[in-house]
């Protein structure tokens, strides 16, 4: 039977399983849409294909299956950028479908016509120009095989409208070959051996975890790794939720805005077991003083990430979960370490803390988000100073509960992936940790939340100010406050605009009370927390510096 | 240090700017790259000379490995092999000078192919090296124009660097 490529379009996502996408209408899209009409897959209009495209990458971080974004050509395309990068610098696997002109029409500046393979190049694991609507169905499946094998990433397939137009008889593609695609899930039994040997050898063990333990779903074989190790486990941003936060061998986030005790760790250790990390310069600051007198032993799914910051010692290519289990069998439990002692008095030394005074506190906020949901909550953040507090000041005892932009560190990230979040995950409590700046970069994703009757919860914190930015300018710039305050709107009448509720806090005594209603209600609601203005995030280590050399 | 490539790639359409763009966004120093089909129709081979350490190279070769294009790498700079290139390079001959210049073409082995008024067109093949010296005896009579293929390279003996595994 003869199809239209949009109708194989959305056959194709509905064999791979996709039962939600987020998109935006427009001309060069208009057979795909016509197409998804009457299809079994839901549609999320959100206001923005920015918001689309982040929503899609919430909803993959949360789920673990691939998120799937859809534009028309043009502007519409262009305004997934953001969102593909973002979704590129974290690992996450996304499909991005675009509209685009007709093939007879690509090349010549045509109406909306721009080259969106061409522009996502750097920012895409693979892309593709459908050139025919027979080859269709053939990418769709490779493009989720790519996006979601290996090391995730965002795949784009642009579609030209004679493609989602024209007709072919739909074939089932079969399985997929890609002979310059491979994928070494394995680990070396050399380099497995020899990473054992290290490790018996080790002293002072430290184990600093990342996003792919999440990519992996790693997490149980961490924590086992770990604790036959006794090894203290410290994990980046994307990390959080990879390793227990509240387990005695947690040393929380390290790098700039790390715990001391993690620094110190890392520091000090003869081992350092990086796992589905990528070394990232906001991680290691200055690269010669990080980790001075470690054997480096680092596990990735990627080649291409080992050795490309650091000298490692012994690389271990392969699957998280499966390298940590190989190594799991291998090794003998220990039994006592003077190592984690000290660690543990370290922990009491030198805690994360902050003064209170008579006015909210940004940090006092997060903690009482953290009881009034019971740590049960599924948190995104923006980017900036709240975002550091979300981290410092809730404990992620689960994977896929702490949702932020770690690599492309975009403001506006937070609130479309929340609804993305909770899309994936129905029932539970959803909160965007906000800042006064970033939630206005996609706040018109209001009506989608209110329209699809999605409860999530903003919690801004107003302190008036690009907060981060405005920090660095305190310590670094002489205090010159160069274009970093803002004039914010009334943030709960922007929230009753829309339908969805505003409650503002100005007071301490507020706080919890203000959640708790939030909680309550079934609605999204915008919480609008008035707090210290120039409060800073520490410790910090300042640029170029070594990690354990902290202010603060 | 240079080393030269032999990648094999899908032949399809942005697989050049997929390749040109990694270089140039992680940094990598391209030399030349030479392009073109091979013995089977999907298949095209770039021969890449890039300059780089070790480091560098282990990471060209990595990032290389993940374009999904890319379907295999040869580093063959430590092996034997044969590399060519063609140069053509078109310079200021009047009737006076043109025996010199024929004479300089004798020793590298190239040939005319063109002849104007004023300026003779030559065409040399050769490794790098000659390339060079070729170009550097005719600088003196002045090069109006210059254009070199960039290098091909193959493995010499037996041994391929084709799809197939190696028979040896
Ligand atoms: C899209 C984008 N533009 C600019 C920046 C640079 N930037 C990083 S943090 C920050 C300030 C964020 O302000 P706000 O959302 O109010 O958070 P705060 O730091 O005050 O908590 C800025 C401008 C960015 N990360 N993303
Ligand atoms: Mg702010």
């Amino acid at each position: 039977m003869k199809k239209t490529g949009a109708q194989i379009l959305v056959e194709s996502l509905l064999a791979e399983g996709v039962d939600t996408i987020f998109g935006y209408p427009g001309g060069q899209a208009l057979p795909i849409y016509d197409a998804l009409y009457d299809a079994d897959i839901r549609h999320i209009l959100t206001r923005h294909e920015q918001g689309a495209a982040h929503a899609a990458d919430g909803y993959a971080r949360a789920s673990g299956k691939p998120g799937v974004c859809l534009a028309t050509s043009g502007p519409g395309a262009t305004n997934l950028v953001t969102g593909i990068a973002n979704a590129y610098m974290d690992s996450i696997p996304l499909v991005a479908i675009t509209g685009q002109v007709p093939t007879s029409m690509l090349g010549r500046d045509s109406f909306q016509e721009a080259d969106i393979t061409g522009i996502t190049l750097p920012i895409t694991k693979h892309n593709y120009l459908v050139k025919d609507v027979n080859d269709l169905a053939k990418i769709v499946r490779e493009a989720f095989y790519i996006a979601t094998t290996g090391r995730p990433g965002p795949v784009l397939i642009d579609m030209p409208r004679d493609v989602s137009a024209g007709e072919t008889d739909y074939t089932d593609p079969g399985p997929v070959h890609l002979p310059g695609y491979d994928i070494k899930k394995d680990p070396d039994p050399e380099q497995v051996a020899r990473a054992v040997r290290a490790i018996e050898e080790a002293e002072r063990p430290v184990i600093y975890a990342g996003g792919g333990v999440i990519n992996a779903n790693a997490h149980v074989e961490l924590l086992k790794f770990a604790e036959m190790l006794l090894a203290p486990v410290a994990t980046t941003l994307m990390g959080l939720g990879g390793f227990p936060g509240n387990h005695p061998l947690s040393v929380g986030m390290l790098g700039m805005h790390g715990s001391k005790y993690a620094n110190y760790a890392v520091s000090e250790c003869d081992l350092l077991i990086g796992v589905g990390v990528r070394f990232d310069d906001r991680v290691t600051s200055k690269l010669e003083a990080f980790a001075p007198n470690a054997t480096v032993v680092h596990i990735d799914i990627d080649p291409a990430e080992i050795g490309k910051n650091v000298g490692v010692d012994i690389p271990v290519v392969g699957d998280v979960r499966a390298t940590l289990r190989e190594l799991a069998g291998r090794l003998q439990p220990r039994l006592a370490s003077r190592w984690r002692d000290k660690i543990q008095t370290w922990k009491k030394e030198y805690p994360i803390e902050f003064e209170e005074n008579g006015r909210i506190k940004p940090q006092e906020v997060i903690r009482e988000i953290y009881n009034a949901t019971g740590g049960n909550a599924r948190i995104t953040t923006e980017v900036g100073q709240h975002q550091m507090w979300a981290a410092h000041y809730y404990t992620y005892t689960r994977p896929r509960t702490f949702i932020s932009s770690g690599g492309l560190g975009t403001m506006g990230f937070g609130f479309p992936a929340a609804i993305g979040v909770q899309l994936a995950c129905p029932g539970e409590t959803v909160i965007d940790i906000a800042g006064d700046g970033s939630i206005q970069m996609n706040i018109q994703e209001l009506a989608t939340a209110v329209s699809h009757k999605l409860p999530v919860k903003i919690a801004i914190l107003n302190n008036g100010f690009l907060g981060m930015v405005r920090q660095w300018q305190e310590l670094f710039y002489n205090r010159r406050y160069s274009y970093t305050e803002l004039d914010n709107p009334d943030f709960v009448k922007i929230a009753e605009a829309y339908g969805a509720v505003g409650i503002r806090v100005d007071k301490k005594s507020e706080v919890r009370p203000a959640l708790d209603e939030a909680l309550r209600v079934d609605k999204p609601v915008v919480l609008d927390f008035q707090i210290e203005r120039e409060e800073n995030v520490l410790p910090m280590v300042p640029p170029g510096e070594a990690i354990n050399n902290m202010l603060g | 240090m240079r080393h030269t490539l032999a990648v094999l790639v899908e032949n399809n359409p942005g697989v050049l700017a997929r390749v040109a763009g990694l270089f140039s966004r992680r940094g990598f120093n391209i030399d030349s790259l030479a392009v073109g089909r091979t013995e089977s129709p999907d298949v095209s081979r770039m021969t890449i000379v890039v300059e780089g350490d070790e480091r560098v190279l282990e990471q060209v070769n990595k990032q290389l490995h993940k374009l999904v294009d890319v379907i295999k790498i040869n580093d063959i700079t430590a092996d034997e092999y044969v590399d060519r290139e063609l140069v053509l390079i078109k310079v200021n001959a009047d009737p006076a000078q043109r025996g010199e210049v024929m004479q300089i073409a004798d020793v590298f082995r190239a040939r005319i192919v063109d002849l104007g008024r004023k300026t003779v067109t030559l065409e040399c093949t050769g490794n790098d090296g000659k390339i060079n010296a070729f170009e550097e005896s005719l600088r003196p009579y002045g090069i109006k124009e210059l254009v070199r293929t960039g290098k091909i390279a193959m493995l010499r003996g037996t041994k391929y660097t084709g799809l197939q595994e190696n028979g040896d």
